[in-house]
């Protein structure tokens, strides 16, 4: 009787494996360099951040600072929710177009989701820069960069959520001589809803988290406020700032769970 | 409800007017003595890719016929409905339905056709999150189209009676409101079948309506949906592959098997051990 021995516990890669290997290690440190990777500045960073929190402690909790910062924070959620709804409203006729098999040919289909994928690679901050040059500086240009992100990201997933539907109602509704564009409606659409719902709150999530920073290039909303206060080594504040977007950033995303249980969680 | 005059009934009219007149009528006859052919499948081939389902398939069938498309799970009869009602493209061959070319026909053109035939399928595909009678007033969509078929809550009342009417003759009427998947299987093929009457259709094709029911609820299934049948005097097509309701229901039996149509016989001429042959 012949015991074969365990294999040994570490495959030895071949050759084109090993290169692969080196060149990603290599490329690694490369990218490290290139990011100005500094064990110094790491050593120095925790008294420098501690001396940046000693300064920052306490928040600024001044009663005319608050409620300023409030209704800063109030036009950024309106800029967030008036974006993300005409954004996810928009979204819905470009999905169509762009889901295959629909109502629309590959072509359509090709174009259109190319076009989104160009809208969601540009980030939202920089449409902000192209709507305060386009429309002038405000609340109304950080709006549209919301909708146009919304679009990005809604258009693309809706698009998927119907081409993930089964298909069975669809074909039966067909056989009833009913239009392509009814079949849609009343079978694709129905079925992508809930999956519809969950895409659209998570929108509006995203919509808050970059509202918050729009600011910083002039698009409105409580991002202005964290600018100013760096530029003006008011710690404090901008301290009273950054506490306030992650209390409302958590907050949304937790009436967004909440909201996203409630109207799709018991239908399965 | 809506109602029309049937094929049937135009054609039996002049038959009355001779007898009363006593005209000799010199004119062709063969409208009158010949039945109305329904379905024309002509050298029907079907393949996904390379993979032939089947090839050579030829029959027709006439008004008021109830035949039985029966094959062992995979012989291709889903594909050969969908064939014949134009929702897949056939690979060769042609098939006329209600006298009408279905496989080289327009998109507008096979609508207007679809609209005049039924189909259950297996699995009922019911619109989930839609109530009963939204998913019924959906049968309407091929001759009404539009925004006003989305919904019970927009259709007209007309409409709505012919839906509701439907679901009263599948005893369903209760379920009207009620959301189409908190039904049991037999209620759901009911509401599908309430669904493929509701366009009063000249031919209604059913795809093993009761494979997906316990036998007693398939018994009862079947019983309606001939009864109904015989009511509204159309053609049916089902497929099936038990034996016995293809026996039962079927009075002409088209055998699938090995990618061709190897039977195509009078129920009356066969026998169980006839069918079985066909699974091997
Ligand atoms: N859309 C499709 N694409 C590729 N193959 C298919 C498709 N639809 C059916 N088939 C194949 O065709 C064969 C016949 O299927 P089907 O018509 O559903 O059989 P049956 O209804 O008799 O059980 C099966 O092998 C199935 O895998
Ligand atoms: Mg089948």
């Amino acid at each position: 009787m012949s015991h074969r021995g365990a294999p040994s516990r570490f495959e030895r890669p071949s050759a084109v494996a090993f290169l692969g290997y080196a060149f990603g290690i290599a490329l690694i440190f490369w990218c490290l360099s290139g990011a100005g990777f500094s064990l110094e500045k790491v050593m120095t960073a925790p008294p420098r951040f501690a001396d940046f929190a000693d300064r920052a402690f306490p928040p600024n909790l001044d009663p005319k600072v608050l409620t300023r910062l409030g209704w800063k924070m109030v036009e950024t959620l309106q800029i967030a929710v008036a974006g993300a709804v005409i954004g996810v409203i928009l979204s819905l006729p470009v999905a169509l177009l762009a889901a295959r098999g629909l109502i629309a040919g590959p072509w359509v289909n090709q174009i259109t989701r190319v076009t989104l994928g160009f809208i969601r690679a540009v980030p939202d901050i920089a449409w902000a820069l192209v709507f305060v040059v386009a429309v002038g500086l405000g609340p109304f240009a950080g709006m549209l960069a919301i909708v146009i992100d919304t679009i990005g990201f809604c258009g693309r997933f809706f698009a998927d959520d119907m081409e993930g539907t089964d298909k069975g109602p669809a074909e039966s509704l067909t056989a009833t001589g009913a239009r392509k564009i009814d079949v849609v409606a009343c079978a694709t659409i129905p079925a992508a809803m809930p999956a519809f719902v969950s895409t659209a709150l998570y929108a509006l999530e995203k919509a808050v988290r970059s509202s918050t920073i729009l600011g910083l290039v002039g698009a409105g909303g409580i991002g202005i406020e964290l600018k100013v206060g760096f530029d003006l080594f008011d710690y404090p504040t901008a301290m009273t700032v950054i506490l306030m977007i992650a209390v409302v950033v958590i907050g949304i995303e937790q009436l967004s769970g909440y909201a996203r249980k409630q109207i799709i969680g018991e239908q399965r | 409800m809506r109602s029309s005059v049937t094929d049937l009934d135009l054609k039996q009219r002049p038959l009355n007017g001779d007898a009363r007149t006593g005209v000799v009528h010199t004119a062709p006859v063969s409208s009158v003595d010949v039945p109305v052919v329904d379905i024309e499948a002509h050298s029907v081939a079907k393949s996904f890719g390379d993979n032939r389902i089947f090839s050579d398939v030829s029959f027709r069938l006439e008004r008021g016929a109830s035949v039985a498309l029966v094959g062992a799970n995979g012989a291709g009869k889903s594909t050969l409905l969908r064939c014949i009602m134009g929702l897949i493209p056939v690979s060769s061959g042609s098939v006329r339905l209600l006298g009408q070319d279905a496989t080289g026909a327009r998109a507008s053109d096979l609508r207007r056709l679809r609209a005049r035939v039924g189909l259950v399928s297996q699995k009922h595909n019911l619109v989930p999150r839609l109530s009963v009678l939204s998913n019924v007033i959906h049968g309407l969509l091929g001759q009404e189209p539009g925004l006003r078929h989305w919904s019970q809550t927009l259709a007209p009342a007309p409409s709505r009676e012919a839906a509701m009417a439907a679901l009263e003759s599948v005893g369903l009427a209760e379920f009207a409101a009620r959301r189409a998947d908190r039904l049991s299987g037999g209620q759901s093929q009911r509401v599908a079948i309430a669904r493929a009457l509701v366009s009063q259709p000249k031919v209604l094709f059913a795809d093993e309506p009761t494979a997906s029911l316990d036998p007693a609820a398939g018994e009862d299934v079947m019983e309606l949906f001939f009864q109904l049948a015989r009511e509204h005097g159309v053609t049916v097509v089902f497929t099936s592959h038990n034996i016995e309701h293809a026996l039962h229901y079927g009075d002409r039996i088209l055998g699938l098997a090995e990618g061709a149509l190897k039977l195509d016989a009078m129920a009356a001429a066969l026998t169980t051990s006839d069918l079985r042959g066909l699974y091997d």
